[in-house]
C-alpha cells in the first residue's frame, strides 16, 4: 500500500502506511468540520450581536444554560473521539503484531550513527538494505543514551534504549531509498544521525549479501578507506580539515607526537591508530571526551588496514 | 483577651482576617495541604522502591538483612513516643499548663535527637562497610543483581526523612521559644498545633519506611 | 473626566523596600508580573535565535551545541520562569482577593516568600546559563542529562526551587478561596476565574512535589552516582520519563486552566451577558484537573512502555478533550444575544477561541496511538504545544493583562496601537506554527540543528512568521509601559463588568476595599443590571 506524497504526509512505503494515513486524514477532515463550526460561531455571532441593544433597559437575556444543548456538545464529540480511539487502537495493534516469517536485523544506535547486523554476519553502518515484500523485524538497543529509530515513509518510530531491547517492524512496499532519522534528542550531532533504508528486489538483496557490504576489489586501500570513513560514520565525529569536532581532526597526525589525557605523549603510528579504532578507551587524546565506541567486530582486518592507509594519506 | 490591643483585636490576629476562628482554620487547612505535598514528595521514592524491588526481588531480600532490625525497632519506638509527647504538649497548652507543655516539647526534641544519633551509628556502620549508594558501593557480601540500588533507595528514603526530622526539631524549638515567651496559651496555640501535625507526619512516614526497608525481604 | 483615586496601593508607601518586602498581594502580583515579563522577553530572544539558526540547513549563526543550549533555555525559561507562574502568580495574586472581596490572600508572608523563592530559583537558572548552560531539552531525559558535560545541576536545582514557589502560591490560593470569601459569596457565585485558579492550585499542590523529587533524584544521580536512572548500574532511564511526565502533563493544565478562567471573564464582560453553562464550565475545570493526573503516559507511546498501558493512556487522553470542548461551545453560546464589543481584551479572547480550538483538535492526532507513532517528537508536537500554550495560555494572559491593566494602574493604554499589536501577533503566530504542523507531518523531527534540504521552505516561512510576532510583542511593550505613566485615567470600571474587583476603585486602596464589601449581585448578572463603562 504505497501512497504518493499528499498535502500533509510524505509518500508512504510500508504495509501500514496506508492505514495510518487513512486515519490521519479522517482526523484532519473531522477537525476541519469542528473548527469550521467554531469559526462560524465566532464570526456569525460576533457580527450579529455586535453592540446590539437587547432590551429597552439595556439588559441582555439571562440564559443560564441549556441541558439539551450541553449534552449535545458533550455526547457528539464523545462519540467522535471514541471512533478515533478505537480506529487508532486497531491500526496500532496491526503495527505491533509482528508477522511470523520475518527477517531479523539487529540495530545498534550510538552517538551518532546506526549500525545494522544481519543474520549472516554482514554489518552495515547508516544503511539498512532490505528486500521488497519481506517483513523485517528490528531488534534495537543503544550503547549510550536514548535514541529513536524513525522512518517517516514507513510511519514507524521506536525509542532505542541502553541496556534493553525494543522492537519494531515494517514491510516495505516499494523499491527505493528512504530516510532514517533519530527522533530522540541525543546531543551535538543529533540532527546528523541520519541513515537510509534501501529497499531492493529479492534478487538484488541476495547479490548484495553475497558480495559483502562493500567490495575492496579494484579499489586502492586509500580509496577503500575513504569510503569506509563515510560509511562507518567516522566522519560524524572526526574532521579531516584540521578543525576539532567531537574527536580530534585526523589529517596530518601520523608521525607526530600527541598528548594524551593522562599527561603522557604518544607518537601516532599504525599501532596507535589500530588501537584507537578497536580499543578507543585505552588512550584518549588530551582535551577530548572518552566517547568513541569500539569498532571491534564491526571492521575486519582489511577494513582497518584501509582506514589506516586513508588516515596516513591525509595531509 | 489579655493580649488584645486597643481595637479589641488580639495581637496574634493578622489584619486581613476578620476573626481568630477564620485565621486558625486557614492555618490548619494550609498545613494539611502542605502535608499532602510532603506525602507526594515521598511518593516518588516509594514508587522508585516498588519498581526496583520488583526488578531485583532477590537482591532486596538479601540486602535488607544487612540493616540492623534492633536499631530500627528502637528508632521506631523512639519516634512513636515522641509523637505521644508532642500530642501531650498540645494537650497541656490547651489546659493552659505552660510549664508542662514546655517540658513535653523538650522531651519531644530530645527523642528526635536520639533518633538522629541512632541513625548516625547506623549510617557510620554502613559507611565503614562500603554499603553505600550507587557508584560508592564497595561492599561485596550481598548476592543478587545491583545491590547498590538497595542502598541508593535506603539512603535516599532515610536521608530525606532525616532532613524532615531536623526540620521538625527546628520547628519544635521555635514553638518552645514561643511558649517560653508566653505567646501561646489555650486561646491561641496554632503554631504548636501545626508543628504537631507536621511531627506526626514525619513519624508516620517512618512507620512506612521501617517495615519496607527493615522488615520485609 | 476620570481621576486617579488619591489613595491607592501604589502611593500607600514609597521606596524600593516598600516593594521588595511588601505583604500586599497587589504589589507581590506586580513583582511577579515584572519578573515573568523579563523571563518572557528572555525566552522570546532565545526563540528568535532558534528561528534564525533554522533559516538554512547546517550552520547559520551558531554551533550545534550552542543551538541545543538555546532551545533548552527557551523551553526551560518559558515554562518554569514564565508560563507556570504567569497567570496564577502574577494576575491571580492581584485579582483573586479582590474578586472574592478579601483584604489579602490567607498567608501574605508566604506569598512574599514565594516570590523571593522564585527569584532565588531564577538565579540558579542564570548561574546555569553563565556556567556552560544546559543542552538536554527542558525535559532533562536521562541518561543524556546524567552524562552530558553541561551544567545540568544548576538548572535542575533552579527548577527544584521554583517548584516550592509554585506550591506555596497554590497552597495560598486554595486556603484563600476556602476561607476568605466575602459574606454572601457562595461557591456558585464565584467568578469563573476563581474556579480556574482553584483547579490550578490543586494541580500545583499535588503534582509539583513529584517534580521536586524527580529533579532531586536527577541531581543526586549526577553528583553522587546513585544509579537510579543509570542503565549501566541497573537503573531505569524510562522511570525518569514516568516521573517527569507525571508532573509535566498536569503542569500544562497548570498553564491552561487559569487561562480558561480569564476567557470566561472576558467573553462574559464584553458580551455583557450571563455566562452560558456556569456550572458546566466550573466543573469541567475540576474534571480536567482530575483527569490530567491520569494521562502522562501519552508522552511515551514509543518509549517502550507496554502496549496495554499506551492504549489506556490514549483512551484517558481523549476523555480530557470532552470537558475542553464543552468550555469552547459554552463560550460561543455566551455570545448569543449579547451586546458584543470588540475591545482589545475581547479580541484576545476570540483569538484564544480560534487558536486553542486548533491546538485542541491537533491534540487528537497525538492522542491517537497509530498516528502518534509517526508524529511523536516531530515539529507537529512543537506546533501543537505552541498552539495550546501560546495560542491558549499566552493569548488569555495578554487578554487578562489588557483587561486588568486599568485595574493595576488606573490608566488606559492606546486602543489603536493595541489592535495593531494583536493583528501582528495573531498573523505572525499562525504563520510560524501552521507551517510547523506541515513540517512535522512530513517527518521533520524536533530539536534538529540541521535538516534535510526539502524542509527549508517551510522552515523559512516559520522564521518569517516569528519576526512578525516579535514586532507585535514589541509594540505591546511600548504602549503598555507608556500607559502606566501617560495613559488617560480609566475610571473605576472601564469595561462595565460586574465581577467584584470592579466594585472598588482602580487602582484599589491598600486593603482593596474602603469598607468591608457585601455581595449584592452575582458576577454575571447582566440580565438584571446594566453597569456603566467609565471610559
Amino acid at each position: 500500500m504505497d501512497t504518493t506524497e499528499t498535502l500533509l504526509l510524505p509518500p508512504g512505503g510500508s504495509t501500514i502506511a496506508g492505514d495510518v494515513d487513512a486515519l490521519f486524514y479522517f482526523i484532519v477532515y473531522a477537525s476541519i468540520a469542528i473548527f469550521g463550526i467554531v469559526l462560524f460561531g465566532i464570526v456569525y455571532l460576533g457580527l450579529k450581536y455586535r453592540g446590539r441593544k437587547a432590551a429597552a433597559d439595556g439588559t441582555t437575556p439571562g440564559i443560564t444554560h441549556s441541558t439539551r444543548l450541553e449534552l449535545a456538545w458533550s455526547i457528539i464529540p464523545a462519540i467522535l473521539v471514541i471512533i478515533v480511539f478505537v480506529w487508532g487502537f486497531n491500526v496500532y495493534m496491526k503495527m505491533n503484531i509482528i508477522p511470523g516469517d520475518v527477517m531479523e536485523v539487529k540495530v545498534t544506535a550510538q552517538k551518532w550513527f546506526w549500525s545494522f547486523d544481519y543474520p549472516d554476519g554482514v554489518n552495515t553502518v547508516n544503511e539498512l538494505v532490505v528486500p521488497l515484500g519481506k517483513p523485517v523485524k528490528l531488534l534495537m538497543s543503544s550503547r549510550d543514551v536514548i535514541h529513536s529509530f524513525y522512518v517517516p515513509a514507513f510511519r514507524i518510530k521506536m525509542d532505542v534504549l541502553p541496556n534493553r531491547y525494543t522492537l519494531t517492524w515494517f514491510e516495505a512496499t516499494a523499491i527505493g531509498s528512504y530516510d532514517i532519522m533519530c527522533a530522540e534528542f541525543c546531543g551535538d550531532r543529533h540532527s546528523e544521525m541520519l541513515g537510509r533504508v534501501r529497499v531492493v528486489s529479492e534478487r538484488e538483496y541476495k547479490e548484495w549479501l553475497e558480495s559483502g557490504t562493500e567490495t575492496a576489489e579494484g579499489a586502492t586501500p586509500v580509496d577503500y578507506g575513504r569510503a569506509l570513513f563515510r560509511t562507518k560514520a567516522c566522519h560524524t565525529c572526526h574532521n579531516v580539515d584540521g578543525t576539532s569536532a567531537v574527536g580530534p581532526a585526523l589529517n596530518g597526525i601520523v608521525g607526530k607526537q600527541r598528548p594524551l589525557a593522562g599527561g603522557e605523549r604518544v607518537t601516532v603510528d599504525e599501532n596507535y591508530l589500530r588501537e584507537s579504532i578497536l580499543e578507543p578507551q585505552s588512550s584518549i587524546a588530551a582535551g577530548y571526551q572518552p566517547v568513541m565506541p569500539t569498532y571491534q567486530g564491526m571492521l575486519n582486518d582489511k577494513q582497518v588496514d584501509a582506514l589506516i592507509a586513508y588516515i596516513k594519506s591525509l595531509k | 483577651m489579655s493580649s488584645g490591643n486597643s481595637n479589641g483585636h488580639p495581637a496574634h490576629l493578622a489584619h486581613h482576617f476578620s476573626d481568630a476562628a477564620q485565621q486558625s482554620e486557614s492555618a490548619k487547612i494550609g498545613m494539611w495541604i502542605f502535608l499532602l505535598t510532603e506525602i507526594l514528595l515521598f511518593a516518588g521514592l516509594f514508587v522508585a522502591y516498588a519498581v526496583y524491588r520488583s526488578a531485583n526481588t532477590e537482591m532486596f531480600y538479601n540486602a535488607h538483612k544487612h540493616l540492623d532490625i534492633h536499631l530500627g525497632t528502637l528508632n521506631t519506638i523512639v519516634l512513636i513516643t515522641s509523637s505521644l509527647t508532642m500530642a501531650l504538649a498540645i494537650r497541656s497548652i490547651q489546659l493552659n499548663d505552660r510549664k508542662k507543655s514546655i517540658k513535653l516539647l523538650a522531651a519531644t526534641f530530645a527523642l528526635a535527637a536520639v533518633f538522629l544519633i541512632v541513625k548516625y551509628f547506623e549510617y557510620s556502620h554502613k559507611f565503614d562497610l562500603g554499603q553505600l549508594p550507587g557508584k560508592f558501593y564497595t561492599y561485596t557480601g550481598i548476592e543478587g543483581s545491583n545491590p547498590h540500588i538497595f542502598f541508593s533507595v535506603y539512603f535516599m528514603m532515610t536521608g530525606l526523612h532525616g532532613i524532615h526530622v531536623i526540620a521538625g526539631m527546628i520547628a519544635i524549638s521555635w514553638v518552645m521559644r514561643k511558649t517560653i515567651q508566653g505567646k501561646l496559651s489555650s486561646e491561641y496555640y496554632t503554631p504548636m498545633e501545626l508543628t504537631g501535625l507536621y511531627w506526626h507526619l514525619v513519624d508516620m512516614i517512618w512507620i512506612f519506611l521501617f517495615p519496607l526497608l527493615y522488615l520485609i525481604g | 473626566m476620570n481621576k486617579i483615586p488619591e489613595v491607592n496601593y501604589l502611593n500607600a508607601s514609597r521606596g524600593i523596600r516598600s516593594w521588595l518586602f511588601t505583604l500586599d498581594h497587589k504589589r507581590i502580583g506586580l513583582l511577579y508580573l515584572f519578573s515573568i515579563m523579563a523571563a518572557f522577553a528572555l525566552g522570546g530572544i532565545f526563540a528568535i535565535l532558534i528561528r534564525l539558526e533554522l533559516l538554512g540547513p547546517g550552520k547559520d549563526i551558531m554551533e550545534a551545541r550552542t543551538y541545543n543550549q538555546i532551545f533548552t533555555l527557551h523551553g526551560a525559561v518559558m515554562i518554569f520562569l514564565f508560563i507556570i507562574p504567569s497567570i496564577p502568580a502574577a494576575m491571580g495574586n492581584f485579582i483573586l482577593p479582590q474578586m472574592i472581596g478579601a483584604k489579602d490572600v490567607a498567608f501574605p508572608r508566604l506569598n512574599l516568600l514565594s516570590w523571593w523563592i522564585y527569584i532565588f530559583g531564577a538565579v540558579f537558572a542564570v548561574i546555569s546559563m553563565s556556567t556552560g548552560s544546559v543542552d538536554t531539552g527542558w525535559t532533562f531525559y536521562t541518561p543524556y542529562s546524567t552524562t552530558t558535560s553541561t551544567s545540568v545541576v544548576a538548572m535542575t536545582l533552579g527548577v527544584f526551587i521554583l517548584g516550592f514557589s509554585s506550591i506555596f502560591t497554590g497552597l495560598n490560593f486554595i486556603v484563600t478561596i476556602h476561607k476568605m470569601r466575602a459574606p454572601g459569596q457562595t461557591w456558585f457565585k464565584l467568578p469563573l476565574f476563581v474556579w480556574g485558579l482553584y483547579a490550578t492550585a490543586i494541580i500545583q499542590v499535588l503534582a509539583t512535589p513529584v517534580l521536586g523529587i524527580t529533579v532531586l533524584l536527577l541531581i543526586l544521580e549526577r553528583v553522587a552516582g546513585i544509579g537510579i536512572f543509570d542503565p549501566a548500574m541497573g537503573g531505569d532511564p524510562v522511570l525518569f520519563q514516568h516521573f517527569f511526565w507525571f508532573y509535566s502533563h498536569p503542569a500544562v493544565y497548570i498553564m491552561i486552566l487559569p487561562g480558561m478562567g480569564i476567557i470566561s471573564e472576558l467573553i462574559s464582560a464584553f458580551s455583557q451577558k450571563r455566562i452560558f453553562g456556569y456550572k458546566a464550565i466550573a466543573f469541567s475545570s475540576l474534571a480536567i484537573a482530575f483527569i490530567s493526573f491520569l494521562v502522562w503516559g501519552h508522552h511515551m507511546f514509543v518509549s517502550g512502555q507496554s502496549q496495554l498501558a499506551s492504549a489506556i493512556f490514549s483512551f484517558l487522553t481523549f476523555l480530557v478533550g470532552i470537558p475542553s470542548g464543552i468550555k469552547i461551545f459554552n463560550w460561543l453560546a455566551t455570545l448569543y444575544k449579547g451586546k458584543i464589543r470588540f475591545d482589545t481584551p475581547m479580541l484576545y479572547a476570540l483569538s484564544f477561541l480560534f487558536l486553542f480550538t486548533i491546538g485542541g483538535l491537533t491534540g487528537m492526532f497525538l492522542g491517537t496511538l497509530a498516528t502518534d507513532v509517526h508524529l511523536h517528537d516531530t515539529y507537529f508536537v512543537v506546533a501543537h504545544f505552541h498552539y495550546v500554550m501560546v495560542g491558549g495560555t499566552v493569548m488569555a494572559f495578554f487578554g487578562g493583562l489588557h483587561y486588568w491593566w486599568p485595574k493595576f494602574w488606573g490608566r488606559m493604554y492606546n486602543e489603536l496601537w493595541a489592535k495593531i499589536s494583536i493583528a501582528f501577533t495573531f498573523v505572525g503566530f499562525n504563520i510560524t506554527f501552521l507551517s510547523q504542523f506541515v513540517l512535522g507531518a512530513k517527518g521533520m523531527p524536533r530539536r534538529y540543528y540541521s535538516y534535510l534540504d526539502k524542509f527549508q521552505p517551510l522552515h523559512d516561512l516559520s522564521s518569517f512568521g516569528s519576526w512578525i510576532m516579535a514586532i507585535g510583542f514589541f509594540i505591546m511593550a511600548v504602549y503598555l509601559i507608556h500607559a502606566v505613566f501617560k495613559g488617560r485615567p480609566a475610571g473605576d470600571n472601564p469595561w462595565g463588568a460586574l465581577t467584584f474587583e470592579w466594585e472598588t476603585t482602580s487602582p484599589p486602596p491598600k486593603e482593596n476595599f474602603i469598607e468591608t464589601p457585601t455581595l449584592t449581585h452575582g458576577p454575571y448578572d447582566y440580565d438584571k443590571i446594566v453597569p456603566e463603562r467609565t471610559i
